[in-house]
């Protein structure tokens, strides 16, 4: 490591970060798929904060690398982008943190500017951009290797002789090229880039005059206010997110009168400024790149005639998902039964250690038990978000995006929301947080309304205990069974694809979605960032969903504790009489037309946690004693015995499969809901997703259990 | 004179270059910035399964896009075809 200095700085021409006395801040910038969190983890390794840009839903990662001489950096690696003119939140926010409108975060201080060698004209795009900004920049060119192996030759002295800042080349996933990046950022004498290009001259005089109205009405320095006033020019519909500072009056005054004038005149603008600046980067590129004779189909073409075939794509996608499925049902039981264990374990040694008392059965039964709950699904979630990474870092995310584009199109989304929904059949929180990719905030947000209709795996308790109430004895076919649970399956997937029509179409109309998007090279993913991608997403939904668990939890367990009954009585009479019993009555009326009584109410209320506690607190509320295995046999009889007041059978045939179906539709998940909190950034859509979807259960119960009723079930 | 035709009407496997872009929309300024301008050399690689959307390969790289934005972007097919 090196040794910290305490030399003083000498003082240069261009003021450098590091002579100031603060820690310097650093932004990284770069395309999709060009290596940048690879960059970023292997500069700052794991001194990592991962957060949200406070008011929009685009995430926040910073971390600390050292220069040579020790020092603190502040690295800030921006979400990836193709361009500087936003078109999502995230671009929003990668362009007004490197403009500086950010009031929550500085104005970086130097930008590190990575791109993919082997594409290098389409990633200088951005570049080139970021290079009007005034800011001392590095550019790297990250997997040189690859360009190497596809025949490419780059004159890396010419390109930084051209460009005028430090040019690095650079293998981020081996390591290589990190150490003089790191000699480079800590150069206290960074140059501004030399690189000029013309301005087509119908845009000049607008940009120099929204250069000095910015400089004199918005208080930008002069370099600034050129690449703002060259940003404006370039945006057709300029995305603004919370947190960014607006343009003063005069200025949007003077922007809107030039767009008019053009209109008028027939001018295109924006594509104007995109010509001018490729064709400034093909002069470039020209200089620069040498490109050998290209031999045959890369190995990613060869991949791709398999992989996106109009026969074998959809083996390759179902073979996919099948293993992803087999390994999250057979792998994860283990662990879970882990947990599981070691949950009931600690629940004993509290109850064991503390006396007995309100406050233990708090801790044991409420804490240790609701988040125990929650925890248990943790191995699911990590493999899925496991899984997803993987799909992610080969290349395969896109081509899955690409295959079925045109069946999600006929519902108003674009297949980016593809993987996000399948992922829910697991567990809709690794879903909902994969929804991130999906640049069109209308069409992310309705990506996440209907991801909990896909039936995930906390279902399968309750569908289990159904069927098996429903189907008693072994004269029923395993056939009808199995029959039976795939409806439930393709209930609640034609209720997502539904709803997302219906929300498409009326509540978040606009345009349709672009499918603009580029098809990666494959790559060999790196199992160090995969594994470090896992352990981060579940890290913060155990972060973020934490304190609203704990929080149901502790409330869940208030309502089925209190008041007290007098004497010592049967935890079955307990909860009879505790508030979650009144409020089981209470609801009784409500639910009364679905075939339920309040004691399948308490069950829908204890269960409001986690879809699988219904089956438990069916246990308690028909007193059979939780034997802690997977045995349902006492409880399937218990409940065939239990009755209505008159002595009719409560749990016929009809009122099962009724609330299995409610159990398909009806928000049951306190963890999604948290989720969808933090996703979202407000209660308004996890409220309105809650009562949606467990309006639209009562609705179809009610209709299943009185059609059914009539016709004499 | 060779000639021009929607770029979604473009034989898979055939090479093109691009003759005219819309001024206007989302789509045209997002595949401007991508690369895709008048005077620009593309391939349509494939289709998906679907026939929709399309992938061309242009400046090296490869590019979806649905036929409904390839219906604005007109392309003159190149005649050294191989």
């Amino acid at each position: 490591m090196p040794e910290p200095s305490h030399r003083p700085q000498s003082s240069k021409p261009h003021p450098s970060p590091l002579a100031d006395r603060r820690t310097p801040v650093y932004a990284l910038v770069g395309n999709p798929n060009c290596g940048k969190s690879t960059l970023f983890n292997a500069l700052t390794g794991l001194k990592q904060k991962v957060g949200n840009y406070p008011g929009v839903t685009v995430e926040k990662k910073t971390g600390t690398t050292y220069s040579q001489h020790g020092r603190p950096i502040t690295v800030i690696d921006l979400p990836g982008t193709y361009s500087l003119a936003a078109r999502s939140p995230d671009e929003a926010v990668v362009r007004d943190v490197l403009l500086g409108r950010r009031a929550d975060t500085a104005q970086p201080d130097l930008i590190i500017c990575i791109v993919d060698s082997t594409n290098l004209e389409r990633n200088l795009y951005l570049v080139h951009q970021v290079l009007d900004l005034g800011r001392p920049a590095i550019l790297v060119l990250n997997m040189m290797d690859l360009a190497v192996a596809a025949g490419l030759n780059l004159r890396v002295a010419r390109l930084e002789h051209e460009l005028g800042i430090p040019v690095i080349p650079c293998e981020a996933a081996n390591g290589k090229g990190i150490l003089e990046l790191r000699l480079a950022m800590s150069r206290t004498d960074l140059p501004l880039s030399r690189h000029r290009w013309d301005i087509p001259a119908p845009i000049a005089s607008a940009v120099s005059e929204l250069q000095a109205s910015l400089v004199e009405n918005d208080g930008k320095q002069p370099l600034i206010a050129r690449a703002e006033a060259l940003l404006l020019l370039t945006d057709q519909n300029v995305v603004r997110v919370a947190g960014s500072t607006p343009l003063s009056d005069p200025t949007a005054a003077i922007l809107a009168g030039w767009k008019q004038r053009w209109e008028g005149q027939g001018i295109d603008w924006s594509g104007t400024l995109v010509n001018s600046r490729y064709e400034a980067i093909a002069r470039l590129c020209a200089e620069v790149v040498l490109r050998a004779a290209r031999t045959g189909p890369s190995a990613s073409d060869r991949i791709d005639q398999v992989v996106v075939h109009p026969l074998w794509g959809w083996l390759v996608l179902g073979g996919i998902m099948t293993a992803l499925f087999l390994s999250i049902f057979t792998l994860a039981e283990y662990p879970m039964n882990w947990i599981d264990g070691a949950v009931a374990a600690l629940g004993t040694w509290v109850k064991g250690a503390m006396p007995p008392g309100d406050l233990r059965d708090l801790f044991t039964d409420g804490a240790i038990a609701g988040v125990g709950g929650i925890v248990v699904f943790l191995p699911q979630i990590l493999i899925l978000f496991f899984f997803l990474g993987l799909l992610e870092s080969t290349g395969y995310m896109a081509r899955a995006a690409f295959i079925m584009d045109r069946l999600m199109s006929r519902v108003g989304l674009n297949g980016k929301s593809f993987i996000p929904l399948l992922g829910s059949y697991a567990c809709a929180i690794p879903g909902i947080m994969a929804t991130r990719t999906i640049e069109d905030p209308k069409d992310r947000l309705v990506t996440i309304l209907v991801a909990p209709l896909m039936s995930c795996s906390a279902r399968l308790p309750v569908y289990l205990l159904m069927i098996a109430a429903l189907l008693p004895g072994d004269r029923v076919s395993v056939g009808a069974k199995v029959g039976l649970m795939l409806l439930m399956y393709a209930l609640g997937t034609f209720g997502a694809f539904g709803f997302a029509w219906l929300f498409k179409k009326y509540l978040l109309k606009g345009e349709p979605p672009l499918m603009i998007m580029e098809l990666p090279p494959y790559r060999w993913p790196r199992l160090k960032d995969v594994l470090f991608h896992m352990l981060e997403r579940a890290g913060l939904f155990l972060r973020r969903a934490g304190t609203i668990i704990l929080g149901i939890s502790i409330l869940l367990w208030f309502l089925t504790t209190y008041p007290k009954s007098a004497g010592d009585v049967t935890p079955q009479a307990q909860i009879a009489h505790s508030f979650a019993g009144m409020a089981g009555r209470t609801l009784e009326p409500v639910i009364r037309p679905l075939g339920f009584d309040w004691r399948i109410g308490i069950g829908l209320i204890s269960s409001f946690a986690a879809r699988e506690v219904f089956v438990s607190s069916m246990g308690v509320i028909f007193g059979v004693e939780d034997s802690g295995g997977k045995d349902t046999t006492p409880l399937r009889a218990a409940l065939r015995q239990a009755q209505w007041p008159g002595g009719a059978p409560l749990f016929t045939p009809l009122v099962c499969l009724t609330l299995m179906i409610y159990y398909v539709f009806a928000m049951q998940c306190m963890s999604t809901i948290a989720v969808v909190k933090r996703e979202t950034n407000s209660w308004r859509w996890p409220l309105f997703q809650t009562g949606y979807m467990t309006g639209t259960a009562w609705l179809i119960c009610l209709v299943v259990y009185q059609g059914g009723h009539a016709l004499g079930f | 004179m060779a000639s021009t035709i929607k770029l979604s009407e473009l034989a898979v496997g055939s090479k093109a270059v691009v003759q005219g872009m819309p001024a206007q929309g989302p789509a045209s300024l997002r595949l401007r910035e991508m690369g895709v301008l008048p005077g620009v050399a593309i391939t349509l690689v494939r289709t998906a399964p679907f026939g929709d959307p399309l992938e061309i390969r242009v400046r090296g790289y490869n590019l979806t896009l649905r036929k409904s934005e390839a219906e604005h972007v007109m392309v003159e097919i190149s005649k050294t075809e191989t």
